[in-house]
């Protein structure tokens, strides 16, 4: 561990803003991109299994 | 030489096969990979002697603008075969790559305008390198306009793989921003020959950061490829099969 205390490694120097809100906009759209395929995909499956079903009705 | 590996990639189903065997080893390599990367650079990675701590934004920078173009031209590949071979396999490849590339290129062009402010007190100049980049950003929104607005899929197929095509002339021009002009963003990293410009104890972290998001990318890719397929392939018997099966639970 190159910091030596957690408030040294949350200051980053004086460019913590910098390097936190670089950090943390990479990491929101990286969970976007898994987690809107997920929900496109529940979503897909949902509505696709009972378009299926009214199709056996018929 | 024996083609059956090529012919193979016709397949939608075998395709399906195959990713949904791929996809969780390459989930879990790309986690480990992010994780071992990012908390290695921000946390033990010696700081760099004039920019200090705020340089560990290049550990999620250089991965970004390095994905942005790998997509990129992953896309001009997929436009080729798309083209010359009409698979459908590779334009779902291509519209399904063009978001995940924007968001990256967004990600590269964001860290980079915050990282820009302390190392050179500015968030944007219109560098030779920020130009092109922002230039890839829009070939991006391009592709993915393109892809939506023409509802006939051949056709939509035909025009996007031109484009990318067309629009890979810019990667080059990235990647020689640095040298062909004078600019302020600093040249490359890493060199195919010749020493690295970092100590091994910053740029070890750097290699996993950028392995861990091609391993990201992969992931995200196919599974958006393979929900495509589903959707192209809604009337093939092994998809309704599929769907059943997944959706079993709610019924």
């Amino acid at each position: 561990m190159y910091f030596e205390s957690f408030a040294e490694f949350v200051a980053m120097g004086k460019h913590g803003a910098y390097v936190w809100s670089a950090y943390g906009i990479t990491l929101v759209v990286l969970a976007l991109n898994v987690v809107l395929p997920i929900l496109a995909r529940r979503r897909y499956l949902k509505d696709e299994a009972r378009r299926l079903r009214r199709e056996e009705v018929k | 030489m024996n083609w059956t590996w090529f012919h193979k990639w016709g397949s939608p189903k075998w395709f399906y096969e195959m990713s949904g065997r791929w996809l969780p080893w390459l989930g879990v390599a790309a986690i480990l990979l992010l994780a071992v990367g990012l908390a290695w650079g921000l946390a033990f990675a010696p700081p760099e002697k004039y920019q200090l701590d705020s340089y560990r934004i290049i550990y999620i920078h250089v991965p970004a603008a390095f994905l942005a173009q790998s997509c990129y031209l992953l896309m001009a590949i997929a436009g080729v075969v798309s083209l010359v071979w009409k698979m459908k396999l590779a334009d779902v490849a291509l519209q399904q790559a063009a978001p995940i590339g924007a968001w990256l290129c967004f990600v590269s062009l964001v860290s980079g305008a915050i990282w820009g402010k302390p190392t050179w007190g500015t968030y944007w100049i219109w560098d030779a390198r920020l130009t092109s980049m922002l230039i890839l950003l829009f070939l991006y929104f391009g592709v993915i306009a393109l892809g939506n607005a023409i509802s006939n899929r051949d056709s939509a197929a035909k025009a996007c793989a031109v484009l990318a095509l067309v629009g890979a002339v810019n990667i080059p021009i990235i990647k020689y921003s640095v040298e062909f002009w004078n600019t302020l963003h600093q040249p490359a990293t890493f060199t195919v020959t010749g020493k690295a410009s970092m100590s091994a104890d910053m740029w070890l972290p750097l290699l996993i950061s950028v392995l861990g998001f091609y391993c990201f990318f992969a992931t995200v890719l196919l599974m958006r490829m393979r929900l495509e397929v589903l959707r192209r392939e809604s009337r093939a018997s092994w998809v309704k099969a599929e769907v059943a099966r997944l959706s079993g639970g709610n019924r």
